[in-house]
């Protein structure tokens, strides 16, 4: 199946080594933004060429992929993705959480927990969590080798001054292992208690920015916040619809022009998985028939 | 109901059949062919090349004819295949100075040793549409020749360093660095800040060019000599014990002549900058000298007036239209995960918000 042309994975072996040497650093010193010569890739930047790259140094004939956007296995970018895998590398794939071995993500962590010896690839727009604060990398870079975050605080801060919370619901920062500040990807912040104490190994992949971070298995990542301002993670104050969990993340989807509109989960794995084992919603099509 | 993100894979299918079905257009119309494009749109194919930092034209002509004519994306298609090449090793430097020359003008001097060839340019032609060439058929245009100028063409700007009113030029035989195989990092050698500026997009280096023009870090520019012509390029043989030419590139190369540095202790002279690009491209080759010039201010003692054109994080960053594009673009992809987490927030911002209000009004 794989395109002959092509080495396994698409990318050469020595750019390969390059990217395990950054992926292997990252691991050493988790949240810290390794620089890497990110290659360009045969789909545009902002469409995963970061993930893509990491996940292309990961991959082994013997692995299952599973590539899933905003949650999902259909959605068109991931499914771009997952054939370019199986074209360029031949690897199984599949769309069950428990059943990959490399899961690549843009946007959410699955549902179901994961287990000691998968690998979690998100795709990273932004990587620098300070970047908005400080445009200059030569800056950003300074304040991080200096553990500096006070302006970090001080925006949370001015969010509760302002809001009355801290307005962050998306690419909410974290702190790892009580050291550096890392921005996890735009995953919403109902997903941030995920990242830390995970047994699978983590990784980001920035490919515009030329810069890979990492999260080792067990690690401890704590999202920012004060003391009278806990961080609460948040989701949609419903059901699923369709597998009635009462504690999945939810996407809205707008049903008429009436203002109707339904909640389902945005994991589709596992809103199937629980739907083929009986769980029913408020929408569920026996019901609604 | 709830089917509007599945049939990813079905609708990924029938988009591109369609985009194939567009990019051919019209049927009855005879379908382009690599040569016309290559030989009738040599300028579009030169940017590819430029751009793509990949000399050939006929894999240029190809990526436009592809990319329907849009050239930034012709320019990623020759770097997503670019960057799969195996490289065999460097070329030695090119010698500018034994260009083959086709255009050759120097702003600062009216009459320059090798002559001053103006070649095929718009410049002095009147912008009027050619209704002649809406006709096709039309005789085989010609223009008169005569033999190449034996005598040497020298680079201006090293007439003026010989009488040390030009910066001297930094000799060295380091190997450059190479931002397609190492992270760009900050601060960047001018080496590197010209390879991202030759990379660079057209539009935007043109006009952090004319921001300087117009007092945005002043670079007061002359164009000491713009020359356009081929090079050859050669390579060493390790084998072989001595360099062979392997091929020809067109190239454009602009020396800028601008306003002094000096000190108490140095007395002033013309400071340089420069600019180098594939094919004819004349507008690249001055903007990005230009460019060059304003970048240069801190090796060169002038203050930072906090032009753009002076901040090479800014310039660099963002002067690379396929990373600049595909981040634009994305925003296009589904976000349906991160606004769904800003629907609540601004839900519940609101509603806190309004509780104070309808108690206060009870």
């Amino acid at each position: 199946m794989s395109d002959q042309a092509y080495n396994f994975a698409y990318l050469d072996e020595a750019t390969k080594r390059m990217i395990r040497r950054a992926i292997l650093k990252g691991l050493a010193v988790p949240g810290y933004q390794v620089p890497f010569a990110s290659r360009e890739m045969p789909m545009p930047y902002g469409w995963g060429t970061g993930g893509v790259q990491v996940t292309a140094a990961c991959l082994t004939p013997e692995d299952t992929l599973k590539v899933i956007d905003q949650g999902a296995d259909d959605t068109t970018n991931a499914v771009s993705i997952r054939t370019f895998f199986e074209r360029t590398a031949g690897v199984a794939t599949t769309t069950q959480t428990a059943q990959a071995s490399v899961i690549q993500t843009r946007h959410r962590i699955p549902e179901e927990p994961l287990r000691a010896g998968q690998i979690l690839v998100y795709q990273v727009p932004i990587p620098e969590p300070l970047r908005f604060l400080e445009p200059r990398e030569s800056e950003t870079r300074k304040m991080h080798a200096l553990e500096e975050y006070g302006l970090m605080h001080v925006k949370l801060y001015e969010d509760i001054a302002r809001h009355g919370e801290i307005s962050t619901a998306y690419a909410y920062p974290v702190r790892v292992e009580g050291r550096y500040v890392m921005d996890p990807s735009p995953i919403p912040k109902f997903d941030n208690p995920k990242l830390g104490n995970c047994p699978a190994i983590q990784l980001f992949g920035a490919g515009r920015e030329q810069r890979i971070y990492a999260l080792p298995p067990y690690c401890d990542v704590v999202s920012l916040d004060f003391e009278d301002h806990p961080f609460t993670p948040s989701k949609a104050d419903h059901d699923c619809d369709l597998c009635g969990c009462a504690t999945s993340y939810l996407d809205e989807v707008i049903t008429d022009d009436q203002g109707g509109r339904m909640f389902v989960c945005s994991d589709t794995d596992f809103c199937e998985t629980r739907r083929d084992a009986g769980h029913r919603g408020r929408l569920s099509p026996e019901e609604t028939a | 109901m709830y089917v509007a993100t599945k049939g990813g894979e079905r609708a990924i299918e029938a988009a591109h059949a369609w985009l194939a079905e567009e990019r051919r257009g019209d049927p009855a119309v005879p379908e382009l062919s690599l040569a016309q494009i290559r030989e009738q749109m040599a300028l579009a194919v030169n940017r590819v090349m430029a751009e793509g930092s990949l000399f050939d034209p006929d894999l240029a002509a190809l990526a436009i004819k592809q990319a329907r004519g849009d050239l930034i994306e012709a320019i990623f298609l020759i770097r997503a295949y670019r960057t799969t090449l195996p490289r065999f090793g460097a070329s030695l430097p090119i010698a500018t100075e034994d260009m083959a020359i086709t255009r050759r003008v120097s702003a600062t001097f009216k009459d320059i040793p090798g002559g001053q060839i103006l070649g095929p340019t718009f410049d002095y032609t009147h912008r009027l549409l050619d209704f002649k060439l809406a006709a096709e058929g039309a005789p085989v245009p010609t223009a008169a020749c005569k033999p190449a100028d034996a005598n040497p063409a020298p680079h201006i700007l090293a007439l003026l360093d010989r009488d040390e009113l030009m910066e001297p030029l930094e000799h060295s035989d380091a190997t450059p660095p190479d931002l397609t195989r190492e992270p760009l990092e900050m601060p960047a050698e001018r080496a590197l800040r010209l390879q991202a500026l030759t990379r660079g997009d057209e539009g935007f280096v043109l006009s952090m060019a004319y921001s300087t023009q117009r007092g945005y870090g002043r670079t007061h520019a002359f164009v000491g000599e713009l020359r356009i012509g081929r090079c050859a390029v050669e390579m060493d043989i390790p084998e072989l014990g001595f360099s062979v030419e392997i091929g020809e590139v067109e190239l454009s190369e602009c020396e800028t002549v601008n306003q002094f540095t000096g000190s108490k202790t140095e007395p002033p002279q013309f400071t340089r900058g420069y600019g180098l690009v594939f094919g004819q491209n004349e507008r690249k080759a001055i903007s990005m000298s230009l460019v060059d010039r304003a970048l240069r201010w801190q090796e060169l003692g002038e203050d930072d007036t906090g032009a753009p054109a002076q901040d090479a994080e800014f310039v660099l960053y963002h002067c690379d239209n396929i990373q600049a594009t595909g981040f634009l673009e994305h925003i296009k992809l589904p976000h349906y995960v991160d606004f769904q987490s800003e629907l609540e927030l601004i839900r519940r911002l609101r509603r806190d918000a309004k509780a104070p209000q309808q108690e206060a009004a009870q």
